[in-house]
């Protein structure tokens, strides 16, 4: 039999406030509440709680709270009771331990640690809302020569840009891993903010496509869904070498989640597990990729824009700089922190190294090297606020990628229950009755409203440093400053500690 | 005139509405008062067609008919139509022979809790919340209240 793990979170229901109206019950997917005629009243099962928040948001009198249990094994400094628990999990089941969204785990977070400059007296401010404020960045190679015709006019040899009216993206989520309304929900948000979302690897329901021109279309290892039209279709096109959640791993999309329309959107049959590679088989080394960047771009005409995302590893740097090499028009960086529908937990939260130092360190090799103008850097892998894109620009990207504050957006409450494939709140799930529960209408518009949010703040912020343009504040570290960081960190992510001048 | 409308792609069959509706029209202050009244004191006025396993929910109340048979066919000049097409009640002059709870071909009249007169949603103008409280509390957007 099963070692019976118990409940790591409890139901508190108040039952002076509940009025057994029974939303709690109708709304849970893992079936917690339930009605009991014999008492009366509403009973909840702890054990069956993800604490994904759904009951306590909908709960019309607010009668529901969720707390961790304080139920305990004999405390131990070594064997922590989420460690113990894991082991009676895999001895019962014998399986690798699946987890979802980010690495959750207590590693430094820099941006936390990172201070940003303010204009005082010797060099004015900039008022946002008076004086013109520049948060519009072009991503693509910027390293061409300038040629002139015959009669001097300027000759427009200018690589694909990707023009994004704010340095925000929504980065690589798949249909099939979200829900169709999800996508639709970043897709109508992308359009509306005049930015990018990024179709992840399952390909472009038939539905998305009128929304092409704020599409970024991913290639990786399993290849669903890539056809001639996809690539087309598309603003940009993404190479997908790793992922920050797991990098070094493919993906495992379970059959369950394949439906019909995503076994269509994917060209892969119905219920059947779909299984991207660890690595693309056919890229083995720096040319490899170049021969799939070249064959992308030869398909797309040279119109389209090719990204190449990977995950920030230790040898990121040169990684980098083998892919600027490699004809690639955009670096995409993925942190550790990267969320994910489902990674192996050992992989996710022991894998990769934080973004903000991989981005210092790519930033500063592709500088070295003389080729930071041939790509654009994005990066992504837990972008919290709009402060953290501030100081990701900062340190030297472009723009960022967004994929766990834009599902919070959507209402997520990152219970980390995705791989389970009943998500309460619509997004991580393709069960019909669950995946109406995200209405486009209302997902959009709270999606333009995040972004719209974080582009006021990044102007107010930038405006505050005297600074009138990200193109100003890309790489600009000197506005930055480590507050309790070893020497060893500020040099890596290449500046001074709070209270040292220029 | 606005009216409220619903859409069955996106009603989840959560019956909110149904206790908002009866905690607006119940004249209490703190909707956790409702405790132990729905369904024998207070009666909603809008109900969730679609069985608990069932893929398909969608909310009725009174659709305001232009041509309103509870209209013609109350025998006491209770129910009315106001001059921009809402359908009212004088709860003051039914009698309670619920002809109009019969006629209705969407059950969206029915008699009130204390079984003396009928009782229709009046659109929330009768009780002073406003904006009607089934589609200000409509988790998913699935009730509005629009001008078609």
């Amino acid at each position: 039999m099963d070692t019976f793990i118990p409940a790591e979170y409890e139901v508190v229901r108040n039952s002076e406030l509940c009025i057994a109206c029974r939303v709690c019950e109708r709304q849970c997917s893992n079936g917690v509440h339930a009605y009991d005629k014999d008492l009366g009243k509403m009973t909840a099962d702890s054990t069956k709680c993800v604490n994904c928040h759904r009951c306590v948001c909908l709960c019309p009198t607010h009668a529901l709270k969720i707390v961790k249990s304080d139920d305990t094994y004999k405390l131990n400094a070594n064997w922590s009771n989420q460690t113990m628990n894991e082991i009676y999990r895999q001895a019962n089941s014998g399986g690798v331990l699946l987890s979802s969204m980010g690495n959750p785990n207590d590693y430094p977070i820099y941006f936390n640690n990172i201070l940003v400059n303010a204009s005082q007296v010797t060099n004015p401010p900039i008022d946002p809302l008076r004086e013109p404020m520049e948060t519009t960045v072009y991503l693509g190679k910027k390293d061409v020569e300038i040629k002139r015709d015959i009669q001097g006019r300027l000759i427009d040899n200018l690589p694909p840009q990707l023009k994004l009216t704010t340095p925000i993206m929504f980065s690589a989520m798949s249909y099939g891993s979200i829900s169709y309304n999800a996508h639709e929900s970043l897709a109508r948000a992308a359009e509306e903010l005049g930015i990018f979302y990024n179709t992840g690897e399952g390909g472009l329901h038939k539905d998305f496509y009128k929304y092409g021109k704020n599409t970024i279309v991913q290639v990786a290892s399993g290849r669903f869904g890539v056809h001639e039209e996809y690539l087309q279709a598309a603003a940009a096109i993404e190479i997908k070498m790793g992922q920050g959640a797991k990098p070094g791993i493919g993906g495992h999309l379970p059959g369950s989640k394949i439906s019909e329309d995503v076994s269509r959107t994917r060209m892969i049959p119905q219920g059947v597990d779909a299984i991207s590679p660890a690595p693309h088989h056919d890229i083995y080394s720096i040319e490899d990729l170049r021969q799939l960047i070249y064959s992308i771009k030869e398909a797309t005409a040279y119109k389209k824009p090719v990204i190449v995302k990977v995950a920030a590893v230790h040898n990121v740097a040169a990684i980098a700089s083998g892919i600027a090499r490699s004809g690639a028009d955009i670096i995409a960086i993925d942190g550790f922190r990267g969320g994910t529908g489902a990674a192996p937990t050992r992989i996710r939260d022991n894998v990769g190294i934080p973004i903000e130092l991989a981005l210092a360190q790519v930033d500063e090799r592709l500088r070295q090297e003389g080729i930071r103008d041939s790509v654009s850097v994005v990066v992504a892998g837990s972008i919290h606020s709009s402060a953290d894109v501030v100081k990701a620009i900062a340190l030297g990207a472009d723009a960022c990628y967004i994929g766990t504050a834009a599902l919070l957006a959507l209402g997520c409450h990152l219970c980390r229950s995705c791989h389970t494939g009943k998500c309460n709140w619509g997004i991580a799930t393709q069960r019909p009755d669950l995946v109406k529960r995200l209405n486009p209408d209302i997902g959009y518009k709270r999606l333009v409203n995040l972004v719209t949010a974080w582009s006021h703040e990044i102007q107010e912020m930038m405006g505050g440093m005297g600074i009138n343009s990200i193109e100003a504040l890309k790489g600009n570290r000197l506005m930055l400053r480590g507050v309790g960081l070893n020497e060893t960190e500020l040099k890596i992510l290449g500046i001074h500690h709070a209270g040292e001048s220029m | 005139m606005k009216r409220i409308y619903v859409n069955e792609e996106w009603c989840l069959g959560c019956h909110l509405c149904e206790y908002e509706c009866a905690f607006a029209n119940s004249g209490l202050d703190k909707m956790f008062k409702l405790k132990g009244k729905v369904g024998s004191e207070i009666l909603p006025r809008i109900q969730v067609e679609g069985g608990e396993n069932e893929p398909i929910h969608f909310a009725v109340n009174c659709r305001h008919c232009t041509n309103a048979v509870c209209v013609t066919g109350c025998i006491a000049g209770a129910l009315s139509k106001t001059d921009e097409g809402m359908v009212v009640i004088d709860k003051n002059k039914c009698v309670g022979c619920f002809t109009c709870v019969l006629l209705c071909p969407f059950g969206a009249i029915m008699p009130a809790a204390d079984g003396k007169a009928a009782q229709k949603c009046m659109l929330c103008t009768d009780n002073g919340v406003g904006t009607p409280n089934c589609v200000a509390h409509c988790p998913n957007n699935a009730i509005v209240y629009e001008e078609r």
